[in-house]
C-alpha cells in the first residue's frame, strides 16, 4: 500500500495543497504536482545545483528533500523572483546582459543561489562569486557570463554603490 | 533515481524518535539529507521505515558550558559556519565547515548527520576528533557519552546501536589565542576530500609549542590522530625544518586505497597537508610572534 500524506505549502505566494506518496521528491512535487517546470532537474542526486529553491529565504536542493517534509513552509522557485510579469529581477537582467546563460538548464539554480549569496555577500570579489556558484554545474557557458552577471548584479542592488 | 518505497515518520520528540527506532526494522534517520537522500536516490539503501527527525524539538543549539562547547545534533552546518560563538572558541570547526559542501548543502546539513554518517574524508568528523569531542547519543535504555576516538567502528559505521541516535556534541575549547589550520586537497571545491589535515597547536609566551593536535581525515577508514607528530611539535619553536619532520611522521598511517587514489598517494598528501596545517596554525598563534 502507498504511503500517503497531505501536504500544504506556499510557492511563490500561492498556496497549494496535495496529497502525495511520501517517498515523492520535494523536485517532482514542484514540477509534477504543482506544474512549475522552471526548477530543472539534473542529476537527482545533488550534484548538479539546477533544482535549487529557496525554503523560507535559504536555498535548499529540492531533489535532495521530499515533498512531505515542506508542509506549512513558503518556497520561492525561480517563477517568483521577479517582481513581476513584466519586470525581470536585477540578477535576472544582469544575466541577459552578461550573457549568463545559454541553454538555460542551469540558470533557474544558479538565479536561486545567487540570490542568496548575495545577500549573505552583497559586495564579492570575483573568487568568493566563483565558489558561490561552485555547487552548480553549466554545461554551456563556461561559467565566465555567469561570473560577470553575478558581479554587475552585485552593483546593480547596491544601487551602484560600489564604483 | 527515486526512493524506493518506505513508510514515512515524523516523529516530534527524541523519544518518540528512539522508540520508532527500537520498534521497526530496517530503519533510517532522516536528518539534513545530503547524504541520505542521495543514497535513497540510487537505492543503495532501501529502509523500510524513514524516521525524518526535522521536527524533532530541542536538538539545534550552539551554547558554551563549562569551557565547553555544545551543539545539538540537528544544528544546520550554516547555522555553525555563521555563529560567533564558534568563531571565537572553536575557530577550527568554522574553517572545516567552510570546506563542507556547499551554501545549498550547508542550509540543511547538520553536525549529526554528518556524524552518523561518517564518511572517512568528511571534515566535521576530522575536526570533532582533532577536538577531542564528547558524541551525546541517547537510546530506549537512556543517554551515553562517546569519545569521538571511539566513535567510529569501521569504515562509516558509528559504534551507536541500532536504536540510539546521537542527541549533541561537545567541543572542549582551546585557549584563547591559540593557532588553528585546516587544510584539504579535494578534486573539486565542495567535493569530500582526498586528504584533509586539522592541526591546533596552543603556544606558549616567547614562541614555544606547549601542545599540539594532529589530526587526518581520508587517510585512515575514520580520522586518524597522528602522536607521532604532535609529540614531535611539543616544544618546537616553528622552524620549517621542524615541521616537515613531524609531518613527515605521517608517512607511515595505514592508508586506505580506492579509485581516486592508492595508499601511497594519500600517505604523501597527509605529509603535504599536515604540514601545510601545521604552518597555518603556527601562523594565527598570538604568541608565535
Ligand atoms: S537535480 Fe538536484 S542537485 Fe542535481
Ligand atoms: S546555460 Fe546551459 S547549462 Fe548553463
Amino acid at each position: 500500500m502507498k504511503d500517503m500524506r497531505k501536504v500544504s505549502v506556499t510557492v511563490n505566494g500561492k498556496s497549494y495543497a496535495r496529497e502525495v506518496e511520501t517517498r515523492l521528491l520535494l523536485s517532482d512535487f514542484i514540477r509534477h504536482e504543482l506544474e512549475l517546470t522552471g526548477t530543472h532537474v539534473g542529476c537527482e542526486h545533488g550534484v548538479c545545483g539546477a533544482c535549487t529553491i529557496l525554503l523560507e529565504g535559504r536555498t535548499a536542493r529540492s531533489c535532495l528533500m521530499l515533498a512531505v517534509q515542506v508542509d506549512g513552509a513558503n518556497i520561492t522557485t525561480v517563477e517568483g523572483i521577479a517582481p513581476s510579469e513584466k519586470e525581470l529581477h536585477p540578477l535576472q537582467q544582469a544575466f541577459m546582459d552578461n550573457h549568463g546563460l545559454q541553454c538555460g538548464y542551469c540558470t533557474p539554480g544558479m538565479l536561486t543561489t545567487l540570490i542568496e549569496f548575495l545577500q549573505d555577500n552583497p559586495d564579492p570579489t570575483e573568487h568568493e562569486v566563483r565558489v558561490a556558484i561552485s555547487g552548480n554545474l553549466c554545461r554551456c557557458t563556461g561559467y565566465q557570463g555567469i561570473v560577470d552577471a553575478a558581479l554587475d548584479a552585485a552593483k546593480r542592488l547596491q544601487g551602484g554603490k560600489r564604483a | 533515481m527515486k526512493p524506493p518505497p518506505f513508510k514515512y515518520h515524523d516523529p516530534r520528540t527524541v523519544a518518540e524518535t528512539v522508540e520508532l527506532l527500537a520498534r521497526n526494522e530496517n530503519a533510517k534517520i532522516l536528518a539534513g539529507g545530503q547524504s541520505l537522500m542521495p543514497m535513497l536516490n540510487m537505492r543503495y539503501v532501501q529502509p523500510d521505515h524513514v524516521i525524518d527527525i526535522n521536527r524533532v524539538e530541542g536538538l539545534s543549539y550552539i551554547r558554551e558550558a563549562g569551557g565547553r562547547l555544545e551543539i545539538g545534533a540537528m544544528t544546520r552546518q550554516r547555522e555553525i559556519e555563521y555563529a560567533d560563538l564558534v568563531a571565537r572558541r572553536a575557530p577550527i570547526v568554522r574553517e572545516a565547515i567552510l570546506n563542507v559542501g556547499h551554501r545549498q548543502t550547508r542550509n540543511r546539513g547538520t553536525l549529526g548527520g554528518s556524524l552518523s554518517h561518517l564518511d572517512p574524508a568528511a571534515e566535521l568528523p576530522l575536526v570533532s576528533a582533532a577536538l577531542e569531542a564528547t558524541v551525546h547519543v541517547q537510546g530506549p535504555k537512556g543517554k551515553r557519552d562517546i569519545a569521538m576516538a571511539e566513535f567510529p567502528a569501521g569504515y562509516m559505521s558509528p559504534s551507536i546501536e541500532l536504536d540510539e541516535m546521537v542527541i549533541g556534541v561537545t567541543l572542549p575549547v582551546w585557549p584563547d589565542g591559540h593557532g588553528y589550520g585546516f587544510v584539504e586537497f579535494s578534486r573539486r571545491h565542495g567535493d569530500f576530500a582526498i586528504v584533509a589535515a586539522a592541526v591546533l597547536l596552543d603556544v606558549e609566551a616567547g614562541g614555544k609549542i606547549k601542545r599540539a593536535s594532529v589530526t587526518v581525515g581520508g587517510v585512515g577508514p575514520s580520522p586518524v590522530r597522528c602522536r607521532d607528530a604532535e609529540k614531535a611539535l611539543t616544544g618546537e619553536k616553528g622552524a620549517e625544518a621542524a615541521f616537515r619532520a613531524a609531518a613527515e611522521t605521517c608517512r607511515t598511517i595505514d592508508a586506505m586505497e580506492d579509485v581516486y587514489a592508492p595508499a601511497w598517494y594519500r600517505q604523501h598528501l597527509a605529509t603535504v597537508m599536515t604540514r601545510r596545517a601545521m604552518v597555518a596554525a603556527f601562523g594565527r598563534a598570538a604568541n608565535a610572534r
